[in-house]
C-alpha cells in the first residue's frame, strides 16, 4: 500500500510515510550532491563530467526553491494581500513537507520496496546519466535568462530567482520562427524537444517584450495534439469556416484530415494534408505510416514472427511502382496523385488510397511510369 | 448485520443513485455486497480494460444500464493511434449471450462497428437508450439497424462521433410503429438526410423532447418540425440559413413563439446572422446555449443574442465573442455555472480572441461559475488570483493558453502563482488543466492544496521529477493523470508505485520516462497494465532500456494484459 502523504498544513509530519516516500525525492533533489555522497546511483561513474554541473545546479535549485517556498504569497507582487493569512500559519517550510535534507543512514536501505531489484548498479547503469543531464539542461534552458544584465553566472539562472528580479527579462514569448520550427510534428527522443522552450537568439530589451504584447504572434508551427481540441471539432470548424471564409476572403483554416487506405491493410489512417507543402512530403509521411504492412501480408494482431517491412523497402516498392497513390476528388472520381498543383490537390482531395500498381493501370494509361517519376 | 431482511436493505439501497455510494455500500460486508449486486441496475466502467464483460455479468445479473469508456482522454487530440483499441464488440457479444436485459448503453471514445450495432439492436428486446460520444468505426448502416430493430427505442444520442455517412435512408428505417422516441441527436452526421422521413418521424413521436439536427436539415424543415413538436425542451438547429424577408422565415418566427419549453439551444452549424432575431423570444428562457459550432456568427451578433439570455446557466461559445462580449455575458448571465470558450481559429492569429480580461469580467459577474474551459491568447497571474477570489466554487477549471508555454505577459513570470491561487481558493476543485509557462512550483501548490482533485492534465510544464512527485504525493483523490511533454522521468514514475492502483490511469507522452522505468514498474505491479505505444520506432525486443518512451499509458486492471492490442502497443 502506498504510504499516505504529508500533512503540511497542520504542521504534522508523519515521519514514517515521509521516510518511505522520500528517499527517491532525496535522491532527485540532491541529484549530484546526494548521489555523490552516497554514490548508490552510481552516476558519478557514468557521467562524471556533467554530474558536477548537475549537482551544483540542483543544490542551488533546492535552496532557492526553499526560499521561494517561504516567500509564498498569493497577492500581487508587492502587495500585502489578506490572502496571506489563508496560508499555513507560520512559514511554509518546504522542508517540512519533503525532507530534502540528506537524511539518516537508514534511508538508503529503505528505498522504495519495489524499485530495488537487488542490483542497484543495474539501475544506475541504465538510469541514463544523460537523462539526468537532460533534466538539468532542460531546467537551465527553461528560462534562458540573458545573464549579461546581471552579474550572476549561468548557474544561478533558474526558476527560484523570479520573486525579486527586476532586471531579468524573459522573452520566452518572442518566438522567432526558427525556434518555432523546432517544434516538430513528432518528437524524436532528443534534446530538441526540451529546447523548444528555449528561445533562440532572443534579445533582452523591453522593446521586444512590448512588441510581443502589441503585435500579433507569429503563426505557430503545429504541435501534435495542441491546442487540445477534439479533432471532430477541429474538422468541423475547418469545414464551416471554409464555407464562410470563401465569402470573407480570409485564409483557410489549419487542418484537413483525410482518410488514407491501403489495399490489404487491416485498418486505415488519417493524415492532415495541411501539414505538408508538397507531394514529396506527403509521400514520405505515407511511407512512414504504412511501412508496417507487407504486400498481402497484413500484420495481424499479436501474430508472432510476422515480417516487418522497413520504410525503405516500401519506398522501393512505391518507386518500383508496386503501389500507386490515388485520391478521390470532390466529384467522386479516383484520380492519380500528382497531376495538379499541390494547392489544387488539397482543395479537391476527399480521401486517399494506396492502390496496387496492377489495379491502377486502368486509372491512367501510363500510371506506372508516372508514379515512378512523381513520387 | 442481520437486523433487516434483504428486501429492506434493497429498498434502502434504491435511494442510492450515485455509483460511488453503491460501490461504497458493497464494501461494508458480504451481506451488503450480495444485496447490492443483485439490485444494481446501473454500472459505470471508466476504463473498459479494467474489467471483463464476463465478470461484469457475473456480478450484476440485474444490469440494465451500462456506461463504458475506452480510449484515454488524449485520444481526443490525436495522441493515440487509430487502432489502439477500445472495442465494444466483445462487450455486446458477451451481454448478448447472457440473460442480461440491457436497456441502456452509453459509450465514450470507443470503437463501435456496424456489426456491433446490429448485434446490439437484435439482442435486447427492451433496448431503450443509445448514447455514443466521440466514438468511431461505424456508419449510418449501423444506425439503420438500431432504428429498424429497437422497437422501444427512446434515445439515440450521437455526440461528436466520426461516422461514415452512406446515405440518409437510416431515418426511414424507423418503423411506423415506433412512437417512443424522446431524444434524437444526429448533429454530427455529415451527410444528407431524408427530410420527409424526418418530418414523419417527429410527427409520430409525441414524447420527443430533445432533437438535434445536422447540417443537412434546412430552415424550412426546421419550421415544419417545430410545428409538430412544440413541447421540445432541447433543440439543435441544422442549417439556419434563409432569406429573412421570406415567408418561410416569417412562419418560423411565429412557430417559435409557440415553443415555450425550449431550454437548451445548440447547432447553427451554418447560420445567416440576420435570421437570428427569430430565436430571441426563446432566449429569455434558455438555460443552456451552445454556439461553439456557430462559426458564422460574429462578435456583435453574438453579443446581441446573448443580451437576451438572462437565465443562462451553461454557455459554450467561440472566442470570436472577444473580451467585450464576455463582459456582456458577465453583466447579463448572472446565473452562469458553466462556461466554455473554444478557439475559432486554433492555429492562426486570433484577432478576436479572448484574454485574461474576459475571464476576470466573467468571474465578477458570474459568482456561481463552477465549470470552466477557456482557450485564450494569454493569461496573467493577477487575473487568475482575482478569478480565484471571485469564484471559489470551481469544480472544473481548464485553462488552455494557445501558446503552450507562454508566461504572464505583464510580469513575464510563470503562471505558478495564478494556478496556485486557484487550487488554494477552490477547495472543491476536481478537475484541473494547466497551461502557460509553469515550473515545479505550481505542482507544489497543487499537491498542497488540491485535496479533492481527481483529474489533472499537464502539458509543457515543470522542471524536474519533483513536479510530478508533488502531485502524486499530495493529491490523495487523484484518479486520472495525463502528462505530455514534461521533464518527468523514471524517478517520479517509480517513487510511489502503489499510488497507481488507487488511480484509474496515468498517461505520459514525450516525457523522460525510459523503457527501463516502464518495465520496472510493470514487473512490480502485476495489476497494472503498462502499455507502450510506439508508432514509428518499432520497438523490438532488443530495444534499449535506456531509450525514452514516446507514449506510455498505464491503468489498473483486474484482468491482466488485453488481448486485442495492436502491434504498436506493447504491454510490458
Amino acid at each position: 500500500m502506498s504510504p499516505p502523504l504529508l500533512r503540511a498544513v497542520e504542521g504534522e509530519q508523519s515521519d514514517v510515510s515521509l521516510v518511505a516516500s522520500s528517499p527517491t525525492v532525496d535522491s532527485i533533489s540532491q541529484n549530484g550532491s546526494g548521489l555523490k555522497e552516497r554514490n548508490y546511483m552510481g552516476l558519478s561513474d557514468c557521467s562524471s563530467v556533467d554530474s558536477s554541473a548537475v549537482s551544483s545546479l540542483s543544490e542551488e535549485k533546492n535552496n532557492n526553491l526553499n526560499l521561494k517556498a517561504t516567500e509564498l504569497r498569493l497577492g500581487l507582487p508587492g502587495s500585502q494581500s489578506p490572502e496571506r493569512s489563508l496560508l499555513n500559519t507560520g512559514k511554509l517550510d518546504e522542508k517540512s513537507l519533503f525532507p530534502l535534507l540528506p537524511s539518516k543512514e537508514g534511508i538508503c536501505s529503505s528505498i522504495q520496496k519495489n524499485v530495488v531489484s537487488g542490483n542497484k548498479r543495474g539501475f544506475s547503469d541504465t538510469m541514463d546519466g544523460f537523462s539526468e543531464v537532460k533534466n538539468s539542461v532542460y531546467t537551465a534552458g527553461n528560462w534562458m535568462f540573458n545573464a549579461a544584465s546581471e552579474s550572476e553566472s549561468p548557474q544561478s539562472v533558474e526558476q527560484g530567482k523570479f520573486p525579486g528580479n527586476s532586471g531579468m527579462n524573459v522573452v520566452l514569448s518572442s518566438r522567432p520562427s526558427g525556434a518555432q520550427s523546432s517544434i516538430m510534428k513528432e518528437f524524436p527522443g532528443n534534446l530538441l524537444q526540451e529546447h523548444h522552450r528555449a528561445t533562440i537568439g532572443t534579445s533582452h530589451d523591453h522593446k521586444t517584450v512590448s512588441n510581443n504584447n502589441s503585435s500579433a504572434p507569429a503563426p505557430k508551427a503545429q504541435v501534435v495534439g495542441w491546442p487540445p481540441i477534439r479533432s471532430f471539432r477541429k474538422n468541423s470548424l475547418a469545414t464551416t469556416s471554409k464555407n464562410n471564409d470563401e465569402v470573407d476572403g480570409k485564409p483557410g483554416p489549419g487542418v484537413l484530415f483525410v482518410k488514407v487506405s491501403m489495399d490489404g491493410a487491416p485498418y486505415q489512417r488519417k493524415v492532415d494534408l495541411r501539414l505538408y507543402a508538397a507531394y514529396q512530403e506527403l509521400s514520405t509521411a505515407l511511407e512512414k505510416m504504412f511501412s508496417c504492412f507487407t504486400i498481402g501480408q497484413c500484420g495481424s494482431r499479436g501474430a508472432p514472427g510476422k515480417e516487418m517491412m522497413s520504410e525503405s523497402k516500401l519506398r522501393d516498392l512505391l518507386h518500383g511502382s508496386e503501389y500507386v497513390l490515388t485520391y478521390e476528388d470532390k466529384d467522386g472520381d479516383w484520380m492519380l496523385v500528382g497531376d495538379v498543383p499541390w494547392e489544387m490537390f488539397i482543395d479537391s482531395c476527399k480521401r486517399l488510397k494506396i492502390m496496387k500498381g496492377s489495379d491502377a493501370i486502368g486509372l491512367a494509361p501510363r500510371a506506372v511510369e508516372k508514379s515512378t517519376n512523381r513520387i | 448485520m442481520n437486523y433487516f431482511p434483504d428486501e429492506v436493505l434493497e429498498h434502502v439501497f434504491d435511494f442510492l443513485t450515485s455509483h460511488r455510494d453503491r460501490n461504497a455500500v458493497s464494501l461494508v460486508c458480504s451481506l451488503w455486497y450480495r444485496v447490492e449486486r443483485f439490485s444494481r441496475q446501473r454500472v459505470f466502467i471508466g476504463n473498459c480494460y479494467a474489467i471483463s464483460p464476463e465478470k461484469l455479468i457475473t456480478r450484476f445479473p440485474g444490469l440494465k444500464s451500462l456506461t463504458l469508456k475506452g480510449k484515454p482522454h488524449f485520444a481526443d487530440f490525436n495522441l493515440v493511434p487509430y487502432d489502439w483499441g477500445g472495442y465494444v464488440q466483445p462487450w455486446i457479444e458477451a451481454l448478448a449471450k447472457s440473460r442480461i436485459g440491457l436497456e441502456e448503453l452509453r459509450l465514450k471514445r470507443m470503437v463501435v462497428s456496424d456489426d456491433s450495432l446490429e448485434l446490439l439492436s437484435r439482442s435486447f428486446a427492451n433496448f431503450k437508450t443509445l448514447v455514443l460520444v466521440s466514438c468511431e468505426g461505424f456508419t449510418t448502416d449501423g444506425l439503420a439497424a438500431i432504428a429498424a430493430n429497437c422497437r422501444f427505442l427512446r434515445e439515440l444520442d450521437l455526440q461528436e462521433n466520426e461516422i461514415d455517412d452512406h446515405s440518409g435512408h437510416w431515418l426511414s428505417c424507423f418503423p411506423d410503429s415506433c412512437t417512443s422516441l424522446t431524444s434524437l441527436n444526429f448533429a454530427c452526421l455529415k451527410g444528407e438526410i431524408n427530410l420527409a422521413s424526418l418530418e414523419r418521424l417527429v410527427a409520430r413521436s409525441p414524447n420527443l423532447r430533445s432533437l438535434r439536427l445536422n447540417r443537412a436539415v434546412p430552415l424550412e424543415t426546421l419550421q415544419k418540425i417545430l410545428m409538430r413538436a412544440p413541447l421540445l425542451v432541447d433543440l439543435g438547429t441544422g442549417s439556419y440559413v434563409h432569406d429573412p424577408d421570406s415567408e418561410t422565415y416569417n412562419k418560423l418566427k411565429t412557430t417559435i413563439l409557440k415553443c415555450k419549453s425550449i431550454r437548451n439551444l445548440s447547432g447553427f452549424l451554418e447560420v445567416a446572422p440576420r435570421c437570428l432575431p427569430a430565436i430571441f423570444p426563446i432566449c429569455l428562457n434558455l438555460t443552456s446555449l451552445n454556439l461553439s459550432y456557430a462559426a458564422g456568427i460574429h462578435g456583435s451578433e453574438l453579443i446581441k443574442l446573448i443580451r437576451h439570455c438572462a437565465k443562462l446557466q451553461r454557455l459554450w461559445i467561440l472566442d470570436c465573442i472577444g473580451d467585450k462580449g464576455l463582459e456582456v455575458v458577465a453583466s447579463t448571465c448572472n446565473e452562469l455555472q458553466e462556461l466554455r470558450v473554444f478557439p475559432s481559429d486554433p492555429f492562426g492569429v486570433g484577432h478576436d480572441a479572448v484574454t485574461e480580461n474576459g475571464l476576470v469580467a466573467i468571474s465578477i459577474g458570474c459568482p456561481k461559475l463552477h465549470s470552466l474551459l477557456y482557450f485564450c491568447q494569454q493569461m496573467t497571474n493577477a487575473a487568475l488570483i482575482t478569478v480565484a477570489r471571485n469564484c471559489p466554487n470551481f469544480i472544473r477549471f481548464r485553462l488552455c493558453i494557445l501558446d503552450p508555454t507562454r508566461p504572464d505577459p505583464v510580469t513575464m513570470k510563470p503562471l505558478d502563482d495564478g494556478f496556485g491561487a486557484i487550487v488554494q481558493s477552490c477547495k472543491l476543485l476536481r478537475r484541473l488543466s494547466l497551461s502557460g509557462l509553469l515550473t515545479d512550483q505550481v505542482f507544489l501548490y497543487i499537491g498542497m492544496y488540491a485535496e479533492q482533485l481527481e483529474m489533472l492534465s499537464v502539458a509543457f510544464a515543470g522542471d524536474s521529477d519533483k513536479g510530478m512527485l508533488y502531485v502524486l504525493n499530495g493529491c490523495k483523490k487523484l484518479r486520472k493523470l495525463e502528462i505530455r511533454d514534461c521533464p518527468f522521468g523514471n524517478m517520479a514514475l517509480l517513487s510511489d508505485v502503489g499510488k497507481y492502483e488507487t488511480m484509474r490511469s496515468l498517461w505520459m507522452s514525450s516525457c523522460e520516462v525510459t523503457l527501463w522505468g516502464c518495465k520496472t514498474l510493470a514487473k512490480v505491479m502485476p495489476r497494472l497494465n503498462v502499455e507502450i505505444i510506439n508508432e514509428h520506432d518499432q520497438m523490438e525486443i532488443c530495444a534499449e532500456d535506456g531509450q525514452r518512451v514516446e507514449k506510455m499509458y498505464l491503468y489498473r486492471t483486474l484482468v491482466g494484459p488485453r488481448k486485442d492490442a495492436p502491434e504498436f502497443v506493447w504491454n510490458l
